[in-house]
């Protein structure tokens, strides 16, 4: 079998030590995390996590299986990458002395959509969303400029469209 | 009207309200207002010597009486003793509630005086945990543990209970019930998975069922027994399973695996359609999973989905409850036009009867044989009989030989396999039943992880019969040695000082002055003549009784499938040299 990317959503309580409990889960069970996101959702009670896993069918089928089965989690849905938007935010700090140098970021930002959300004498740091794909093209474009520090959210997802029932919290 | 109580009350009168009878336990400073309030009640609470004794007491309850069981221990070390007993529980899927003692909520974190991170530790060997953070959560928190513990795949549940949140007053309102969406309803199983289930089973040459814990929980033994009988299928038992389809039943293949007998795995490893209940396809059971049982057709029922294809992939997976699905099953099984595979079915009881006559054998010889220890215990047991074990060697003769006929009659530590689990899940046993007679199949290692609690068997009143298979060796271990490791038998005997190279200590301990010093009974044996008489004496006795069998350490539990090896492939003892059972016509 194949290892591929799988991106889960997975509904959770909102509550403390629920990030450590799905955490202890994945580095028990030995499955393989690339990113982890979490953050409240329309209803106050429920949390979402967006997990990056890589692993093969019966992998994944596993770690669906086991997050289900926990108390804390209510929904798990392996999100299909074409019907989905995929994003994550990345914040880049770049070395930037000159006039010049600025002016060349900013056009490199603009090709990529990014924007500049601070500047001084010496930096300029960017603000870019995307796909990891997109992301990474991005940091790599800046890295000969000198990369001061990069803080990265990790990927959250949506399936397309709207399709009643397919991510529901209880009741 | 709410009605106003301390935290501790509370906890007190949610589990009355659970209908609460026994508790395992200690207390300490922690805990001690809990304690307070269980002065008043009329929960009976048993003191055990070791926390690890409460957990595993409350794990054997739970056991032999399909309740849930109850231990309590304070804060730090009384916590952090408790999670042996605990991560048995939750690898044997056995409902249990665990509540601890923790610091003030103040002091948590400063490394306070018994502290520990209670919530971290448990969180990874229990279902669920929680830490109460304001008295007024405990009511619905108890109620949540029990919904918990119970539903679904069963397993143990952990409250930690902050002193301050003892102390604090309360407005006390049981909650008669919760929604609760983290605990899923369980799948009905799917009407058409179970219809091609039975034409399997009813077009099958060679059909087998394995059983296992799960059939024990679901109580589906009628079903089973009714499926089995109407279409003569031969059915084995699983470690855990044992007692979940009676083993005198002239269908019954006896135990599985590792150490089962021969004819379950071979009639097993050659069968076109397997049919698997309640069981995870533990690597004890499978062997060397790529070359286990080739030809079937694999049917598996559980009540949890994540155990489905976890380790071998079936063609017909059923999610749910076993009672309900077998009930289905047998509906379904009911419409087919079935033919009675009476040719294959009379050929493998043939098979069984053979492969029996090693138990019955007369192995008298001296040193004892433990098979005659086995032996004699099975002329004794009878159907209320509550055989609890310990792990290693001692374990697998009594699960290798002992007929077990009802469910929870059998209790024994499957997944984790902890030594020094059988005497202290004997006390729970006895006391959630009384009235039956609670034999500890015994090694003289695992006894002595827990033999203080002879004291809580004197002074609660619990008369045990504790049979120490006395071979002064860590016998598995040691037995893995002689096979495995060149007879380098590197501190597997206890009688030997440093790694085992020096000459022997003899009676330490002297099993029988260790029984009497307690207040109970103590017998030895040596000699084959008396090995059936001293049961009697035992179980007839109104004390907790310790025979020291002085038996044979040279002999190994055999048959045996080495580890990752093909469970056709087993290794026999000199005595019982079956040939290959195959019943392909």
């Amino acid at each position: 079998m194949t290892e591929k990317q799988h991106i889960i959503a997975c509904l959770v309580e909102n509550k403390p030590g629920v990030m450590l409990r799905i955490s202890g889960l994945f580095a028990r069970r030995g499955f393989n995390i690339e990113s982890i996101a979490v953050g409240t959702t329309e209803n106050d009670d429920i949390s979402r996590m967006t997990i990056i896993v890589r692993g093969d069918d019966k992998v994944l089928e596993q770690v669906e299986k086991q997050l289900l089965k926990q108390f804390d989690v209510f929904k798990v849905t392996d999100l299909d990458k074409e019907t989905s938007v995929v994003r994550e935010l990345c914040l880049v700090k770049v070395n930037a002395k000159t006039e010049q140098k600025k002016m060349l970021l900013m056009n490199y930002a603009e090709i990529f959509r990014a924007k500049v959300v601070d500047v001084n004498t010496s930096t300029l740091t960017l603000e870019i969303t995307g796909d990891v794909q997109k992301v990474d093209a991005f940091v790599d474009l800046l890295r000969p400029h000198g990369i001061r520090e990069i803080a990265r959210t990790g990927t959250v997802a949506m399936a397309r469209g709207q399709k009643p029932g397919e991510i529901q919290g209880p009741g | 009207m709410p009605e106003k109580m301390p935290g501790a009350s509370a906890l007190i009168r949610a589990l009355e309200a659970e209908k609460v009878e026994h508790i395992f336990g200690i207390p300490g400073g922690a805990i001690i207002d809990v304690y307070d309030k269980l002065y008043d009640s009329d929960i009976r609470h048993v003191l055990v010597r070791h926390e690890q004794v409460a957990a595993h007491a409350a794990d054997g309850y739970a056991r032999a009486s399909g309740k849930v069981g109850i231990c309590f221990a304070t804060s730090g070390p009384g916590a952090t003793n408790l999670t042996t007993g605990i991560a048995n529980a939750f690898y044997d899927s056995i409902p249990v509630i665990a509540v601890t003692g923790q610091v003030p909520t103040s002091l948590i974190g400063n490394d306070s005086f018994q502290e520990a991170d209670t919530v971290g530790i448990f969180m990874p060997i229990t279902k669920y945990n929680f830490q109460v953070r304001t008295g007024a959560e405990i009511p619905e928190i108890v109620k949540k543990s029990f919904a918990i513990a119970t539903s679904n795949r069963k397993g143990p549940v952990h409250i930690d209970l902050p002193k301050d949140t003892q102390k604090e007053e309360i407005d006390f309102v049981y909650p008669k019930s919760l929604k609760l969406p983290g605990i899923k309803p369980i799948p009905k199983g799917h009407p058409r998975q179970i219809k091609k289930a039975a034409r399997e089973l009813v077009n099958a040459e060679r059909p087998v069922i394995i059983s296992g814990g799960g059939v024990i929980a679901a109580e589906a033994t009628t079903e089973l027994v009714k499926l089995a009988e109407g279409l003569m299928i031969p059915v084995g038992v699983t470690l855990m399973g044992k007692g979940s389809f009676p083993e005198s039943h002239p269908l019954c293949l006896g135990m599985f695996g590792m150490h089962g007998r021969k004819v379950a795995n071979d009639i097993l490893a050659d069968a076109d359609v397997v049919l698997s209940i309640g069981m995870r396809f533990s690597d004890r059971v499978t062997g060397k999973i790529s070359t286990f049982c080739p030809e079937a057709r694999l049917i598996h029922i559980d009540i949890d989905a994540a155990e489905i294809g976890k380790n071998v992939a079936p063609i017909i997976p059923i999610v749910g409850d076993a009672r309900q699905i077998l009930s289905r099953l047998n509906a379904e099984v009911g419409k087919l036009k079935t033919k009675k595979n009476t040719t294959y079915a009379e050929k493998v009881k043939e098979f069984i009867r053979e492969c029996q006559s090693c138990l019955e054998m007369d192995y008298d010889e001296k040193p004892i044989k433990p098979q005659l220890v086995m032996r004699e215990l099975n002329r004794v047991i009878d159907p209320d009989t509550i055989v609890v074990t310990e792990v290693g060697q001692c374990q697998m003769w009594g699960a290798h030989f002992l007929n077990i006929d009802r469910p929870r009659k059998w209790i024994s530590s499957g997944g984790l396999g902890t030594m020094g689990f059988g005497f202290p899940a004997s006390i729970g046993a006895k006391t959630a039943c009384p009235d039956s007679t609670v034999i500890d199949v015994a090694g003289d290692g695992s006894f002595q992880m827990v033999l203080q609690d002879l004291a809580t068997c004197i002074i609660e009143d619990l008369p045990i019969v504790v049979c120490v298979m006395d071979n002064r060796t860590l016998g598995m271990v040691y037995q893995w040695q002689d096979l495995f490791y060149d007879k380098r038998s590197s501190a597997t005997l206890l009688d030997h000082a440093g790694v085992g190279k020096g000459s022997a200590i003899p009676e330490v301990p002297d099993f029988v002055k260790v029984a009497e010093a307690y207040g109970g009974r103590g017998i030895k044996i040596d000699s084959p003549g008396d090995v059936g008489p001293a049961i009697d004496e035992a179980v007839a006795n109104e004390v907790v009784t310790v025979i020291d069998f002085k038996i044979d350490k040279s002999e190994n539990i055999l048959p045996m499938v080495p580890a990752g090896g093909n469970i056709k492939n087993m290794l026999l003892s000199e005595r019982c040299r079956f040939e290959p059972y195959t019943a392909r016509s």
